[in-house]
């Protein structure tokens, strides 16, 4: 795993309270990790602090599974 | 019923070391108050459950911790007491329907404001988390307690500053006087122990700050060396019931609220008029409202904040009670726990209703010299047993709101 994906895998496990294992690239925020849409907007920002990046609102809407995330962070980190 | 308070958590917990007239109050510890005029305060202690400590994940999930502000958890560690010592557990959604919640706050989530403010000003509007409203709403301790037991009656809060909890527990039973609901929760929360709390009672030259080395000396009601009130934080919270449904069910009783009676001071923001005549008329309408005579009521739980207001309560606690007066005995309760703001009232009701429950008047610490006699016996030092069937408890806020209810034991 990049080490862009554990720092994701980090922070979702820190925000969610759940549990490391669960955290797969397939798991999404609100199904599989009992997130609401008010845990998933602080998520983002999670992201935005660690990773020195804006997600725009649109961007940011998109993002439903923690490979959504990686991914996104992976092309913005690459451009 | 439930409390969590600088004496700790747990009804029975709190109860046997205040008539051990044990003090709660000590110097602040969660933050250094070095640069603030006053240094003492009386702060929920940590520590291990079992031990009367607070340990908060045992009650609030730790990922729902940063959600909510201290007074919302302070308030669900007393309402999960409370609800879980009537063993009301609605089955059926009439039920559910017919529970509701009145859970009130003096100021609200006063750091997590202070906090958010900061990030803001570092121009971090941004970076605000989404959870900084409900965080800090007033209301929210209602609405989490609602949502964790699922109960969907009437779902209210009370924001009436010191006041607060006296009101929150009379407004929910003439709720259920009125036939809104069966099942009321109610009460009040607060944690204003916070550099913004300190400082803002400070400037309005509220706060004890001649006690900052001996802490638990601070909170000396009508004592002629009291300097102001010392700030606790904490929750007290009681589960209401309509008489005849607590009964079919075999409910636990502690008591019965007779009486209760409000009235506002038209005077000053935050002094109390002449005489308190504010006072007066709302233990005198809640005497009426209770249909009882004034030698009826053996034990007075007092504001008795421990600043010059103490002599102006006593006046009126006289006046009321005439001929009466030598009988009863009259405490203040926040010489062991300082003043919880919106939580006092409703900590101290539940104090009035064990001091029915066990015919014991609590004591009011650090009165060795009165600064103003009375042949009202203030209870000085040490519990007294007494004969206690029926307690008044007052409550007044800034603003000039006044509130005293009256409780009998069952």
């Amino acid at each position: 795993m990049s080490e862009i994906a554990d720092k994701v895998k980090k922070i979702v496990v820190e925000h969610l309270g759940v549990e490391e294992s669960k955290v797969t690239p397939e798991a999404s925020f609100i199904d599989d990790l009992g997130a609401d849409s008010l845990d998933t907007v602080e998520l983002v920002m999670a992201f935005e602090e660690a990773f020195s990046v804006e997600i725009p609102e649109d961007a940011a809407e998109k993002i439903a599974t923690v490979k959504d995330a990686i991914d996104y962070i992976e092309k913005q980190k690459a451009a | 019923m439930g409390i969590v308070s600088p004496l700790g958590l747990g009804l029975e917990h709190n109860w046997s070391r205040l008539i051990a007239g044990e003090s709660g109050i000590g110097r602040i510890a969660s933050f250094d108050p070095s640069d603030l005029p006053a240094h003492v305060a009386g702060e929920v202690p940590a520590g291990p459950t079992e031990a009367g400590g607070l340990t908060l994940s045992d009650w609030v999930p730790v990922k729902d911790q940063k959600k909510m502000d201290r007074f919302i958890h302070l308030g669900l560690v007393a309402a999960t007491e409370a609800v879980e010592d009537s063993g009301w557990k609605p089955e059926s959604e009439e039920d559910r329907c017919r529970t509701g919640v009145m859970i009130g706050s003096g100021i609200g989530g006063l750091q997590t404001i202070y906090d958010a403010s900061i990030t803001v000003h570092e121009g971090r509007a941004r970076r605000l988390s989404p959870f900084f409203i409900p965080s800090a709403l007033i209301n929210l301790v209602s609405g989490h307690v609602s949502i964790k037991y699922g109960f969907k009656g009437p779902n209210h809060s009370v924001v009436t500053a010191c006041a607060t909890g006296v009101h929150a527990i009379g407004d929910a039973s003439r709720l259920i006087m009125l036939g809104d609901a069966d099942v009321m929760v109610a009460g009040g929360a607060e944690a204003a122990v916070c550099p913004l709390g300190i400082a803002g009672f400070s400037s309005a030259r509220a706060l004890s700050t001649a006690f900052n080395d001996t802490p638990e000396k601070a909170s000396r009601p009508w004592d002629r060396d009291r300097d102001g009130f010392v700030m606790g934080e904490g929750a007290g919270i009681v589960v209401l019931e309509e008489y005849e449904h607590a009964k079919a069910r075999g409910a636990k009783i502690y008591g019965e609220i007779i009486g209760y009676g409000m009235s506002g001071d038209a005077y000053h923001i935050t002094a109390p008029a002449e005489g308190h005549e504010g006072a007066y008329r709302a233990m005198q309408a809640a005497v009426r409202s209770a249909g009882i005579s004034v030698s009826d009521i053996g034990y007075v739980n007092a504001h008795g904040t421990s600043t010059m207001a103490d002599d102006l309560e006593l006046q009126a606690v006289e006046r009321l009670f005439g001929d009466a007066a030598s009988q009863v005995a009259m405490s203040s309760t926040k010489s062991a726990i300082g003043h919880l703001l919106g939580a006092a009232g409703a900590v101290e009701a539940i104090f009035s209703i064990l001091a029915i429950r066990d015919k014991v008047a609590p004591p009011t610490l650090n009165l060795d010299n009165p600064s103003t006699e009375s042949v009202i016996d203030r209870v000085a030092h040490e519990a007294q047993r007494r004969k206690i069937d029926i307690a008044l408890s007052n409550s007044f806020g800034f603003g000039g709101t006044n509130a005293s209810i009256i409780v009998r034991g069952v």
